[in-house]
């Protein structure tokens, strides 16, 4: 036999179709839903934040990445997903020039400052959140009626309470059935529930989400949200309000579930999560925001690497030194 | 039947479809044969011949003093050529005897009286596994009369023989199930008795459903102390520890072996082997090989004389496809790659596997996004991302302290990992230095 160019590496030889680009793009087709709600509840508006976003975060990212000289990685579709996670964050009639600031302050700031995709620390989405809440406190929490892009061409800004300021200022509770279907004021993607809920039972299905840190956050806040309620039904609300109100969907399923920034040990998933699910509560009952969870989040992505380190799995006939 | 299973591995696709209906025909006797003087874990054998002798089939070439080896036997008749540095299929040279053929195809010995396990002692059927130069057929190639002599400390209560045959492409043991069932349970009583031992266990995964009713026959026929077990197919269920776990619940202790659980595992194939070196004599001469993969032109299964060379073979089987550029020996999740078509097919080869398209390509890695993925299917219950890293920068005393000596390289991580990251070539290197550095430790002190 003619000496053919054999290819040698090690084993294993073979591996499965996941690929970075495909996990990041099914996640950003996972949003499209509550994506498309957002559109009919704030129209144009909806759509205007949404590309700043996704394009501001793919622009910074090539800045950096081209000054770096390293290999630009646009294709892999995860600075996008970050800027669509940061539109989704925001009230509809949040300015653009602000969405953009905010997206070049989470790629940035919030990703390639660590080193890119792989070694951030924090959720980039939430940094851009972060500083935008601390940059533009009045305009990030200027909320917009749904359906109010009908009444005339141009945005009326209506200063709408969203549910959890009317639960915190007002004690004023909304039904939930009204949180779960979504014409109610909030940012671009915390109104809809069910739409959020179709795209992560996706995620679910494909395991692109470890399912302990939805399952311990929402668990832990509705434990948690569940005891205050108990001790003071007139001053806090029954706790699957805390589930479908604000954020918490959005941040259960496609914030707290970045797998850069969670853990990766099972016993990990479940402390992280129900830390980020107290958190919320106490912050959203007892601190001064009607909103936690974007800062719940950011605080446990802080004790990612530790519980990493603490949380490690017994090893298959592991014996414990004496 | 209630299927048994551990916890994590992966469901790669298992492409057994080509080989798995297809008996096992006798290949081509070969002109020449390289017979390797180590094809075992152990101290390698010395030559027992020189340029120029004459051997006959089954003749005894190669044999060590040291306890933890194996002999290697000649499988033609004829006149060794040389007694020189060969490739051998796990990359290195090994020192090896090159047999040419006088065509005659002599057997060594008169073929000797039938025996029978039952009349003899433990200790003689130990020194008949060992006379046959008897190793682990399914590839570890552990020679057997060693794993079947555990120190006295060890009580062994359990042996179970493995027909989980895990990877891809390969189905020589699933056809030595079909074709060999008696020789298979033969094989597992003398086992047993050199053991001392009642509990005999069969474990085949359920995509052999034919070879689980053919063995479940011939075991039913055989007595009662011999409990078979269908098995979830997964890999790596044909993982010693792995196999332990789901017929026995018992966790095999890491940094330790099965006989401290008090199990002994053997193959199939071995078995089957070991059953007629006690009843005709018949040493390692010859083994069943599956060629398959999607670059052979017609794969098979072959009973292939030890020393045969990989291209031999394969042209038995119509040769290489234009686009193969890749021929491992063993399964493509632990398989190595081969360099060079000119190898002998020696005691561990259980397949020669050509890989084309994009079982070859190498898409770049990037940096770990930690999903996890390769959490949810270490069998071991490893993290791979941080032990293959901790290699990978030289922290060799994280590395060991997050269990990178426990890692049975089976490959689960690397297939699943979504920025294709080669997590088991950094463990390995990571095992390698470790290992290195602990003998100069041990050279010091």
């Amino acid at each position: 036999m003619a000496d053919i160019k054999l290819i040698i590496s090690s084993s294993p030889h073979i591996r499965n179709d996941e690929s970075v680009p495909k996990i990041m793009f099914t996640v950003l087709a996972a949003l499209l839903p509550a994506a498309l709600v957002s559109v009919y509840l704030f129209g144009i508006r909806a759509i205007a934040l949404m590309v700043t976003c996704v394009i501001m975060s793919m622009a910074t990212e090539y800045v950096f990445q081209a000054c770096r000289k390293k290999d630009i990685t646009l294709n892999d579709g995860s600075a996008a997903l970050a800027g669509l996670l940061l539109a989704l964050t925001l009230p509809p009639s949040f300015p653009l020039p602000g969405a953009a600031l905010g997206s070049v302050v989470a790629i940035g700031l919030g990703k390639h400052i660590f080193g890119g995709l792989g070694f951030n620390i924090f959720n980039p989405a939430l940094i851009g959140r972060a500083f935008l809440q601390a940059a533009f406190p009045v305009m990030i929490t200027t909320w917009t009626d749904p359906f109010a892009w009908k009444a005339s061409s141009v945005v009326d800004v209506v200063s709408a309470a969203t549910p959890l300021s009317r639960m915190k200022f007002d004690f004023d509770f909304l039904p939930l059935t009204q949180l779960s279907i979504g014409n109610i004021g909030g940012s671009l993607g915390e109104t809809s529930a069910i739409a959020l809920l179709i795209g992560a039972a996706y995620l679910l299905y494909r395991g692109y989400i470890q399912w302990r840190i939805p399952a311990s956050m929402l668990g832990a806040s509705v434990l948690l949200g569940g005891i205050f309620w108990l001790i003071a039904p007139e001053k806090y609300p029954e706790p699957f309000f805390h589930v479908f109100a604000g954020g918490m969907i959005l941040g259960a399923f496609y914030m707290a579930t970045d797998m850069v920034t969670c853990p990766i040990t099972p016993v990990g998933y479940w402390i992280f999560g129900s830390g980020i699910g107290i958190l919320t509560i106490i912050i959203r009952l007892l601190g001064g925001l009607p909103e936690g969870v974007m800062y719940a989040i950011l605080f446990m992505n802080a004790f990612t690497p530790i519980i990493n380190r603490y949380t490690r799995p017994k090893i298959l006939g592991e014996v414990k030194n004496g | 039947m209630n299927l048994l299973t551990f916890k994590s591995g992966i469901h790669p696709s298992y492409k057994k479809t080509s080989t798995e209906n297809c008996s096992v025909c006798v290949a081509k006797t070969p002109q020449k044969v390289v017979i390797p003087l180590q094809q075992h874990i152990g101290a390698p054998t010395k030559p027992l011949v020189n340029k120029g002798d004459d051997v006959k089939i089954g003749q005894v070439i190669g044999e060590s003093a040291a306890f933890v080896s194996a002999s290697v036997h000649a499988s033609i008749s004829g006149k060794v050529k040389s007694v020189a540095p060969h490739w051998h299929p796990s990359g290195k040279m090994v020192d090896s005897i090159t047999i040419e053929s006088d065509g005659k195809d002599e057997a060594f010995e008169e073929k000797s009286p039938k025996r029978d396990y039952s009349q003899l002692s433990p200790e003689e059927i130990l020194i008949i596994a060992k006379k046959a130069g008897l190793v682990g057929l399914g590839g570890a190639t552990f020679p057997t009369h060693v794993k079947l002599s555990p120190p006295k400390e060890k009580k062994i209560d359990a042996v179970i023989l493995n027909g989980a045959e895990c990877e891809p492409y390969l189905t020589a043991d699933h056809r030595i199930m079909l074709e060999k069932p008696e020789n298979v349970v033969y094989g597992l009583k003398a086992i047993m008795k050199a053991l001392n031992v009642s509990k005999g266990y069969i474990g085949i995964e359920n995509n052999k459903k034919d070879a689980i009713k053919i063995m479940q026959e011939t075991c039913s026929k055989n007595g009662v102390d011999i409990e078979l077990h269908g098995l979830k197919v997964k890999y790596p269920q044909g993982a010693e520890k792995m196999l332990i776990k789901a017929i026995l619940g018992r966790d095999v202790p890491t940094g330790g072996l099965p006989m401290d659980v008090g199990v002994v595992v053997q193959n199939v194939g071995t078995a089957a082997a070991f059953a007629e070196a006690i009843q005709f004599s018949k040493p390692i001469i010859e083994r069943v090989v599956t060629v398959s993969g999607a670059g052979i032109k017609e794969p098979k299964n072959l009973m292939v004389r030890i020393g045969t060379m990989f291209s031999e073979v394969i042209e038995e089987c119509g040769g290489l496809k234009s686009d193969a550029k890749k021929v491992l020996m063993g399964g493509p999740m632990m398989g190595i790659a081969q360099t060079t078509l000119e190898v002998p097919v020696v005691k561990g080869v259980s397949g020669i596997v050509a890989l084309t398209g994009e079982e070859i390509e190498f898409e770049k890695s990037r940096a770990c996004i930690g999903c996890g993925s390769c959490v949810d299917v270490c069998p071991m219950f490893l993290l791979p991302t941080r032990i293959s890293n901790f290699s990978k920068y030289n922290l060799f005393d994280k590395a060991q302290q997050f269990g990178v000596m426990d890692c049975i390289e089976c490959g689960c991580c690397t297939y699943v990992c979504p920025s294709k990251i080669h997590l088991v070539q950094w463990i390995r290197y990571g095992k390698g230095k470790i290992l290195e550095l602990r003998k100069k430790e041990s050279i010091k002190n």
